[in-house]
């Protein structure tokens, strides 16, 4: 573990490099502990593929998504016109992120305040890695196993990437198994718009209860999932179903079949 | 002219010329909200139109409703293209005025008769899917009362309507057959032909006075129809084809930047200088005349069909919220503005409370199911949203927990206290 070795933008800067990508960490990735292991695992399959590519550390903040999905436009703004002031100093052209929810924001609500980039989500970013032959995946200990994937709302219909996840789980010769509703009509976890940092308004049941019980009925092994949020509320949701499938994001699957 | 035709024009006149004022009251409730820009990209913009309304793409998803909806939809396009023909033999007395177009003529007839008949098998489906069958989205809470009482008019009128339709032609055609004077043969009838025996033992008078009853009657009965559309969730068969042009083309998690909060930030930051004379408007909408005019046209199109709130995981979860509550409570608000004087700003009577509560509001994931789901590019999204931006810019009322979020942003740029000179702790760990 302790091998992984990761440089900021600020370095590049000082040896007068440009990295080939900056990775985008979120908040999530850089503090929470389960999406913590998929930061690590991406990382890893960077290194992997041989990327360039840099983080911003400290110097990396908040998009903003929670704050506007509240109904915060100004902290929202702040925080975009702040981020953007980095964004451009360092001359970012290309940012991957492991969430949707910074994805999203990054790519359609930064341009409008003037911040301009080739904006992608990890899964995207993997399947380009793979098509271009810098990055090789074989079954191994996925083979035959069955996993079913939850289509992240800001990733899915939010922007229509479908695809990519999907084409990553069939490379590890994995049976994917579909929820009864999937793709554009997939349930939400019930973590957007804000709700991952409230209780609930009062109903007869939580939302990651529901979606969790539609991937325990797939009798899949492994959830997939493709975002952070997703992430916690389905691995939570099956928890209270004393449900045995695990939960792992689509790149901790890829490094684990690599055995990185 | 005879006494008739005169009557006849008249009815015509009164008939449009209601609609039109009512289209005119329509308009002018519409352009009660904020202008947006949404003259851009015409090319994409008509081709989703063309798709959506005009193709009922979305519709299709369920198939036996999407057909039954298509044929309705078809029938009532058809059918009405013998209004032409109603009118012209109404204005001058002919009798079916076209027949001079020979075999096309009778064509165009029996096609008539065969999409009434479908029309007549589809509305009855709806109908038993609507009042029998235990399908949820019929039997939401805000459909109590007027709504579902306006849903089943609706059908009736339009199962009545393609009755006097038939009744008319077999009444015509048992004096057809007779040779009755001014019932020159015309038109081809497959399916009233089998309605016309009941009439083999009346007398010509007697069928010549049903045939004229039902003729009026079919007539009247369009006018009436195109007269109750204003009062009804109905307006959809006008509406839909702007509404899914002026429906945003972006990406669904594309949610628009406001503009006005864009100037404040940039004169804080310094970025700009503030202008002293720029007049501030409200942060958000609290009613429905802080809403943009595409926002109100969505409610105003919305047919009330439910496929919103049946895909909306608050709601299926059992909590308050429903997208389709929020486009009718949305365009009731706004008609009540624009039909009466002094409601307009009452304190406690907006569509913030009054219509829509906050528990509603707090309870979208915004997920976007719901935008998904509306077969015409129906946005509650967007105005959960807007309210939500006057709750907590103007209010500054947010559930405590997204307080405390908010809080950990402003200080530590993350939505959990924790320290930014910790981000890259998780290469260690």
């Amino acid at each position: 573990m302790s091998e992984l070795k990761i440089k900021t933008m600020a370095e590049f800067l000082a040896e007068g490099q440009a990295p080939e990508v900056l990775f985008w960490v979120g908040c999530a990735g850089s503090f929470d502990d389960r999406a913590k292991k998929v930061t690590k695992a991406f990382a890893k399959l960077l290194h992997n593929a041989q990327v360039s590519f840099a983080v911003l550390g400290k110097e990396e903040s908040c998009t903003g998504d929670p704050a506007k999905r509240s109904g915060n436009e100004f902290l929202f703004q702040m925080q975009a016109m702040a981020n953007i002031e980095v964004l451009n100093a360092y001359e970012i052209k290309t940012i991957v992120t492991t969430c949707p929810h910074c994805f999203n924001t990054l790519k359609n609500e930064y341009p409008s305040l003037g911040g301009h980039y080739e904006v992608l989500h990890h899964t995207q970013f993997l399947k380009q890695l793979i098509e271009n032959g810098r990055l090789s995946v074989s079954g191994g200990t996925f083979k035959g196993k069955r996993i079913t994937y939850h289509d992240p709302c800001y990733l899915g219909r939010a922007n229509e990437i479908y695809e990519a996840p999907r084409a990553l789980i069939a490379k590890l010769d994995a049976e994917l198994v579909e929820m009864k509703r999937c793709k554009r009509d997939a349930l939400c976890c019930g973590a957007g718009g804000a709700q991952m940092f409230k209780e609930p308004e009062k109903g007869n049941k939580d939302i990651n209860i529901e979606r969790s019980a539609e991937a325990l009925e797939t009798k899949a092994d492994i959830v997939a999932a493709a975002c952070p949020f997703c992430n916690t509320m389905m691995n939570d949701g099956i928890t209270q179903h004393n449900g045995s499938s695990a939960v792992k994001d689509v790149a901790q699957l890829i490094a684990e079949a690599k055995d990185l | 002219m005879g006494l008739q035709q005169l009557l006849f024009s008249a009815i015509l006149l009164l008939g449009i010329g209601f609609f039109a004022f009512n289209v005119k009251r329509l308009i002018r409730s519409i352009r009660q909200g904020k202008p947006v820009d949404v003259i851009d990209r015409k090319k994409e913009r008509t081709f989703a139109m063309i798709r959506l309304a005009f193709g009922q793409q979305k519709m299709q998803r369920n198939v036996l409703v999407g057909v039954l909806h298509l044929v309705v939809y078809l029938g009532f396009l058809i059918i009405n293209v013998e209004l032409i023909e109603i009118i012209i033999d109404g204005v001058f007395g002919t009798h079916r005025a076209l027949s001079f177009l020979g075999a096309g003529y009778d064509l165009a007839i029996a096609l008539f008769e065969l999409f009434a008949f479908a029309v007549i098998v589809s509305v009855v489906v709806f109908w038993i899917r609507r009042n029998l069958m235990h399908i949820k989205r019929f039997r939401s809470a805000e459909l109590k009362g007027w709504p579902k009482l306006d849903a089943n008019l609706i059908l009736i009128i339009e199962l009545v309507l393609m009755f006097l339709f038939l009744g008319m032609n077999a009444a015509d055609y048992a004096l057809q057959l007779r040779g009755v004077a001014h019932y020159s043969p015309a038109g081809s009838f497959p399916i009233s032909s089998w309605i016309t025996p009941i009439f083999n033992s009346w007398s010509d008078g007697h069928v010549i006075a049903i045939e004229r009853g039902l003729w009026w009657a079919h007539i009247a009965g369009i006018l009436g129809f195109l007269n109750y559309l204003y009062y009804s969730k109905h307006l959809h068969i006008l509406l839909a084809f702007p509404n899914t042009f002026y429906a945003s083309l972006d990406p669904k998690g594309k949610f628009e930047n406001n503009a006005t909060v864009t100037r404040e930030v940039k004169a804080m930051l310094a970025m700009e200088a503030a202008d002293p004379n720029q007049e501030i408007e409200r942060f958000g909408a609290k009613d429905s005349t802080d809403l943009t005019w595409v926002q109100l046209m969505n409610a105003y199109s919305c047919t009330e069909c439910g496929r919103c709130t049946a895909a909306c995981p608050a709601n299926q979860t059992g909590k308050l919220l429903s997208p389709r509550k929020i486009m009718m409570d949305t365009r009731d608000r706004a008609t009540e503005i624009s039909s009466s004087k002094g409601v307009k700003d009452v304190a406690e009577h907006t569509l913030l409370d009054h219509y829509i509560s906050r528990e509603e509001l707090w309870a979208c994931t915004s997920c976007n199911a719901c935008v998904e789901a509306c077969p015409i590019g129906i946005d509650p999204l967007s105005i959960i949203m807007k309210m939500r931006q006057y709750i907590v810019m103007e209010e500054s009322a947010a559930p405590g927990d997204l307080n405390a979020m908010m809080t950990n942003i402003e200080n530590n740029g993350a939505p959990w206290a924790f320290n930014a000179q910790d981000r890259l702790n998780w290469v260690s760990d």
